[in-house]
């Protein structure tokens, strides 16, 4: 295979990591953000906990594979975002690591306090990663700053722009209603309801802050709609489309098929997203000439073909099996949550 | 302040912080897969508590264990941008494959092991146990590839110039077979088994001085012992095989090791001294004639390379190097003497008080070996983060202010000591209260 086809397929492949990412831990993250909203009793707290307690973990191996695939394929992207990024990145780890201990330590003493502790450490530890992934994409769709040896050439507060902001508002009001949707299919009664509350205001400002983002990306992000061939305009339509399915079925009490509406509305964004940036990674904002690119493209940026190549072989072996298993173990705790009174 | 040194700091501190889970996770895996499958064997309900009660203590240090880890594998970007871009041909795999084979396999299966004992069938339960086993086995596999190619670097050639001068690999299996991607595997595993045998035995010796739970920590204490005895053996073995295998392709490292500061035929094993890399010496030496030069070469009178060898410049820093490989040395002839001499002692193991206390004494010294033999095999790398590649001082993220790794250390500082003391205080509250009665562990009603 030639290097040039490696890349892209490896472009597609980081994006179906990031996506199944979005999709999964999405759900759990929204589920997360939502806790206190939904949650008014322990009792429905628990549930909140027992409904994504087995799947979180997994979920979140999407993201440290896509990571560790970003650094196989694209070491020079891994290297300039993480580290361009720094405080931000160090946010969400943070973040991440207090909402994994969280699941665990929770349940194990039966303080009201100790509890409370848990579920605000599992809302911020929801909330923060939720909002800081969108503002990331919000900043490699806008392009940063680049030297011409491909380092970082911003700061902290170069990442915080208005354009920016809004798409991780953007991500937070998907992840809620992905969340929310996930709830509801999950849940009884009270909680289902606020569930379901929470799904249709989050769609709402979901349908708003994604059309905000496209026209503020027409102004602020110009380069991502130049050279692209009319047909990607089918994309922004099977969005819309998809979305206004999710709102139908939710209206018609069906939120099996909203759930699967969502995630395809979430994986139709993350299409969007990656269109509009092909062929960079991580365009530079500002004019510079790095291998003939302006940013890191999947051309200048990438491993060498010996190394795409075992990639791929790996992921061929190892995502099919991965899949067939992770799919069985849903089914496994498929339905709604029971709590058992001498469980946890 | 300096912001190498800082990103040292802060590497160390993140990686000694998560070595301290995996491996003991690792090794009680596999225990709890033995005591399922004695389980499915004779449906001896006493078998189901102790998994019961084991998976409780295992949830726990696994979920620090991921938390901890999700840092990992993302620091290499973050505060070693200059490395990732030279090693990511090469280093990048073993971590990818790391997740597609090993995280994801343990990662869905444990959420069978805490939340699926009255979903699934019994089989299905012990097939999960031994899933999450084989996972995290795997990933302490791929981990130690990326690793050791770092130790012994393999099938790679240097192209580029610039910020685009790295290794490209060449040879995908030779790359992850490097040379000391075995010994280095082999070694660090039978230490995680022996890490976990001595916890499930620590915890067991304690209930049997405390007369509580008798035939539930006699059960335990026996498994714990039998495992230790066996890892403690091959950890003598593997850990032969690599020290060989040092002195053979990083012969700085085995020199600094040894405190060996000139070349010798006929070279000593240093049991216990005092380098002094000034004077070139080690003071008040304890050694064994000529047993390094017949344990590298199987020939006392052989020849070894010392630091005379090596240019000043490429000196690891002996002292860091001697005393952790030397103490973890010594930690390892305690664990083949505490363990035999329990299996020794018969049926009077579980009632010897004296015995019980050294074995609950000795709980946390695996661990201290593990981080140990840690710090040995990364201090003797130095001055290298990719050994005669590419040298730990110009590989930092070169963006990333001084001040802001300063900041994440007091922060990563703060974070992790709150958690070791969040999770001692469970496991100890876990362990005070003991395994559930009998009668409350639920019959398990075999779905399908």
């Amino acid at each position: 295979m030639s290097h040039a086809l490696l890349q892209n397929i490896w472009f597609v492949l980081i994006g179906v990591l990031l996506t199944g990412y979005a999709i999964l831990d999405g759900f759990d993250l929204g589920a997360g953000v939502l806790l206190p909203l939904v949650a008014r009793s322990d009792r429905e707290r628990r549930t909140v906990f027992q409904a994504i307690g087995p799947f979180w973990d997994g979920n979140e191996v999407w993201l440290l594979t896509g990571g560790g695939a970003l650094f196989a394929a694209f070491p020079h992207v891994y290297a300039t975002v993480f580290s361009g990024f720094y405080l931000a990145l160090m946010l969400v780890l943070f973040a991440l690591i207090g909402r994994a201990v969280s699941f665990e330590f929770r349940s194990r003493v039966e303080s009201p306090r100790w509890r409370a502790v848990w579920d605000g450490v599992l809302c911020a530890g929801s909330l923060v990663p939720a909002l800081l992934l969108g503002v990331a994409v919000g900043n490699i769709l806008r392009g940063v700053p680049l030297t011409p040896e491909m380092e970082y050439a911003g700061t902290f507060f170069t990442l915080l722009n208005p354009f920016s902001l809004l798409v991780g508002l953007t991500g937070l009001s998907m992840f809620v209603t992905h969340g929310a949707i996930y709830l509801m299919n999950k849940t009884n009664g009270a909680l289902a309801e606020r569930a379901g509350r929470w799904a249709s205001r989050g769609w709402i400002a979901l349908l708003i802050l994604t059309i905000a983002t496209g026209a503020a990306a027409w102004f602020d992000a110009p380069a991502r709609f130049q050279g692209k061939p009319a047909v990607i305009w089918a994309l922004p339509a099977a969005v819309l489309a998809l979305m206004a399915w999710t709102r139908i079925l939710l209206a018609q009490g069906k939120p099996g098929r909203a759930f699967l509406a969502s995630s395809l509305t979430i994986a139709g964004l993350m299409s969007l997203f990656g269109a509009a940036c092909y062929p960079y990674l991580l365009p530079a904002r500002n004019a510079v000439d790095i291998a003939g690119y302006q940013g890191l493209s999947i051309y200048n940026a990438s491993a060498s073909p010996l190394t795409l190549q075992t990639m791929l072989i790996i992921a061929l072996i190892g995502v099919p099996i991965m899949l067939v298993y992770t799919a069985y173990i849903y089914h496994v705790f498929r339905g709604k949550v029971v709590l058992e009174e001498e469980g946890y | 302040m300096d912001p190498v040194l800082l990103a040292r700091i802060q590497f160390g501190l993140t990686a000694a912080f998560h070595f301290l889970y995996p491996p003991v996770t690792i090794g009680l895996a596999w225990l709890i897969v033995y005591i399922g499958w004695r389980y499915l064997r004779t449906a001896d309900p006493e078998y189901e508590r102790m998994s019961a009660f084991w998976i409780k203590l295992f949830a726990m240090l696994f979920a620090v264990g991921v938390a901890t880890g999700i840092t990992m594998e993302f620091q290499f970007g973050t505060n070693w941008s200059t490395y990732s871009r030279f090693v990511g041909d090469i280093f990048g795999s073993p971590l990818a494959a790391e997740g597609v084979f090993a995280f994801f396999l343990e990662s869905t299966f444990l959420g069978v092991l805490i939340f699926g004992r009255r979903r699934v069938s019994r089989g299905f339960y012990w097939f999960s146990s031994l899933m999450v086993a084989i996972g995290s086995t795997l990933s302490a596999f791929w981990i130690i590839v990326a690793n050791s190619w770092q130790q012994t670097p393999t099938a790679y050639r240097i192209v580029g110039e610039g910020v685009f001068r790295r290794a490209e690999l060449t040879n995908f299996l030779a790359a992850v077979f490097n040379p000391s991607t075995l010994p280095r595997y082999t070694h660090t595993v039978v230490a995680s088994l022996l890490t976990g045998a001595f916890f499930m035995a620590g915890i067991s010796a304690w209930y049997l001085l405390k007369g509580r739970h008798q035939e539930f920590a006699r059960r335990s204490l026996q498994i714990g012992l039998v495992a230790a005895a066996l890892a403690s053996l091959l950890i003598l073995v593997t850990g032969h095989f690599h020290s060989v295998q040092v002195a053979l392709t990083q012969p700085a490292k085995m020199a600094a090791f040894e405190g060996l500061f000139r070349t010798e035929s006929g070279a000593d094993l240093i049991i216990w001294g005092f380098p002094d890399t000034a004077n070139q010496t080690v003071r008040l030496k304890i050694a064994l004639p000529g047993l390094l030069s017949f344990l590298i070469h199987f020939d006392p009178k052989a020849t070894v390379a010392g630091l005379d060898q090596i240019p000043r410049e490429n000196w690891p820093p002996v002292e860091l190097a001697f005393y952790p490989y030397h103490l973890m040395v010594l930690l390892g002839g305690w664990f083949i003497l505490i363990s035999w001499l329990g299996l020794l002692l018969g049926n009077r193991r579980f009632t010897h008080r004296p015995y019980l206390w050294a074995v609950l004494l000795s709980l946390p010294l695996p661990w201290l070996s593990l981080e140990l033999g840690w710090m040995a095999a990364e201090f003797g790398r130095q001055p290298w983060v990719v050994y005669g590649l590419l040298r730990t001082q110009e590989a930092v993220s070169v963006v990333v202010p001084a001040e802001q790794v300063l900041a994440t250390i007091i922060l990563f500082g703060l974070i992790y000591s709150l958690l070791l003391a969040l999770v001692i205080f469970l496991l100890t509250r876990e362990i005070a209260r003991g395994p559930e009665p009998l009668a409350v562990v639920p019959a398990q009603e075999v779905v399908r």
